[in-house]
């Protein structure tokens, strides 16, 4: 269970979470959706611990992560997978050694297992055989499932991924989506995921948190989010250009 | 958050003191990550593929502009002291010259300027890439320690590589110096080695080191904060590379003076 409860942070006189608040059930999936340069991605950094709030706490099975530093901080981010915006696959490193990595380093895996793992986690989305090609020589949408092979391999409790389809084309958006759907099921693992994609991404979602203008102004099911009364939601999923307000 | 507006009068020292308040709090952060860096050098695991990597990236990718640097550099002194020398009728001195110049100050110095130049600003550009991609992110996230992955290594790899480096140089200036007085303007070659026997000591040697050590230590220091502390975008890389650079390059001067003045 993620509890977050007032969270505000700024930078400079920026305001850009303002005593924003959200529950996530565990074993859900939740997307927050809202608008580019809303401050989503930021939100997911207070969520992994890379941004520390101005105010507000961060709850995380009864734990809040805002207060925490180092070695504390660190045991809970075992816990976690993250899917950054961009893949933050290691240039320097083969696919193979992208994904080997954090159970090389986090687990001490003995290698036969460890190449056995790896080979697995790489098949589970769909990539067999690319293990030996660095990160530059591969596309966009390889880039991002061999990063969310990545995040899965050590098997994580909670899993972040920030905007894992922006930039790819619609089948490949569809073949991600049915994948984390896929991968969920099979893992039961909490998923928190920032995406644009409407209205695809409703299909895998138990939750929608939309996000605006630093708060989230409207959570619930699908189903709710899409009959939503409120206009900010409606103009957003319909998209709606600014008539200027 | 609401501020009164200040006099005019008081605005000067307004400018003044946050100015102050950010050097300060920048030279605090700058300290702050030598510390980090430090324990994670001292305290295991030890990460040798990372380290050995480093000597790569910063040592043997130098060794060519080393090589050329150092060879022309000898050639010059060669040159120039021999024809100061020779007005006074003393150029039997030209060995020593040549060595103790390049070994007490120019071979460090020059060393450290074109490590920093071809190794430093690549550390830096490097480093930066992988903070704005969002690597240094995920290293942070899999709760392994950045300093421990990629600052450490790159500090600890400065001190092996500089002093490597600055040995380099001093050699092959001082090879390049015999070519001009001996090959070129006739000096005996037992002239030009037996003075340098006699006149240098092991004390010249140890103040070359200690400045190579210590310039190793700045430039990796300087190079991997600036990396790992860019702005935003490529533009972001571009700038912390060129302040690396000037920095590292301004900093070793300064110390390099302070050090000759201390160790006579
Ligand atoms: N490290 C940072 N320093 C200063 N401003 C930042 C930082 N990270 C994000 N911002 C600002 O916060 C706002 C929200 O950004 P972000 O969370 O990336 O938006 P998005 O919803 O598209 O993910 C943007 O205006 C951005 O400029
Ligand atoms: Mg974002």
């Amino acid at each position: 269970m993620i509890k977050v409860e007032g969270l505000t942070k700024s930078f400079g006189p920026q305001k850009v979470l303002r005593e924003l608040s959200l529950d996530v059930a565990t074993g859900t999936i939740t997307i927050v959706i809202g608008r580019s340069g809303g401050g989503k991605s930021v939100f997911l950094k207070h969520l992994i611990g890379l941004f520390r709030p101005d105010a507000g706490r961060i709850m995380v099975d009864g734990v809040d992560i805002s207060r925490l530093r180092g070695r504390d901080l660190d045991e809970i981010r075992r816990t976690y997978g993250v899917v950054f915006q961009g893949g933050a696959l290691f240039d320097s490193m083969s696919c193979f050694d992208n994904v080997a990595f954090p159970l090389r380093e986090k687990v001490r895996t003995p290698p036969d297992e460890l190449a056995k793992r790896v080979e697995a986690a790489l098949a589970q989305v769909g990539l067999e055989g690319v293990g030996a090609k660095y990160p530059a020589e591969i596309s966009g949408g390889m880039r991002k499932r061999v990063a969310i092979a990545r995040a899965l391999v050590t098997e994580p409790q909670i899993v972040f991924f920030d905007e894992p389809t922006t930039g790819l084309d619609p089948v490949l958006v569809n073949t991600i989506h049915h994948l984390i759907l896929d991968l969920h099921r099979r893992f039961r693992f909490t998923a928190v995921v920032v995406s644009h994609e409407i209205p695809e991404i409703f299909e895998i979602a138990d939750t929608v948190a939309m996000l605006h203008e630093g708060r989230i102004v409207e959570v619930g099911p699908p189903a709710a989010i899409q009959g939503s009364t409120n206009p900010v939601v409606q103009k957003f999923i319909k998209g709606e250009p600014d008539t200027g307000s | 958050m609401l501020e009164r507006p200040l006099a005019p009068a008081l605005r000067p020292f307004d400018a003044v003191g946050g100015w102050t308040i950010a050097v300060v709090d920048s030279l605090g952060r700058f300290g702050t990550f030598f510390a980090e860096a430090l324990a994670a050098l001292v305290t295991p695991p030890f990460k040798i593929r990372a380290f050995v990597d480093r000597i790569h990236f910063i040592g043997y990718n130098s060794l060519l502009i080393i090589f050329l640097t150092g060879a022309f550099t000898g050639m010059v002194l060669g040159l120039q002291i021999y024809l100061t020398l020779v007005r006074f009728g003393s150029e039997a001195f030209l060995g020593p010259a040549v060595a103790l110049s390049l070994i007490r100050e120019l071979g460090p110095v020059l060393a450290a300027l074109m490590v920093t130049g071809r190794a430093g600003s690549a550390l830096t550009a490097e480093l930066g890439i992988m903070r704005i991609t969002e690597q240094i992110d995920a290293l942070t996230v899999m709760a392994l320690s950045p300093m421990r992955y990629l600052a450490a290594p790159s500090i600890l790899a400065g001190l092996v590589t500089f002093p490597l480096m600055t040995a380099l140089f001093d050699v092959v200036g001082i090879f390049g110096g015999y070519l001009v007085g001996v090959k070129l303007l006739g000096l005996s070659e037992g002239t030009y080695f037996g003075e340098m026997q006699t006149f240098v000591g092991i004390d010249d040697i140890m103040v070359g080191f200690w400045k190579s050590l210590s310039f190793g230590v700045i430039v990796t220091w300087v190079c991997t904060y600036k990396g790992f502390n860019v702005g935003h975008g490529a533009e972001g890389v571009a700038r912390a590379t060129t302040q690396a650079v000037v920095l590292s390059s301004v900093l070793i001067l300064v110390w390099d003076y302070f050090m000759g003045s201390v160790l006579q």
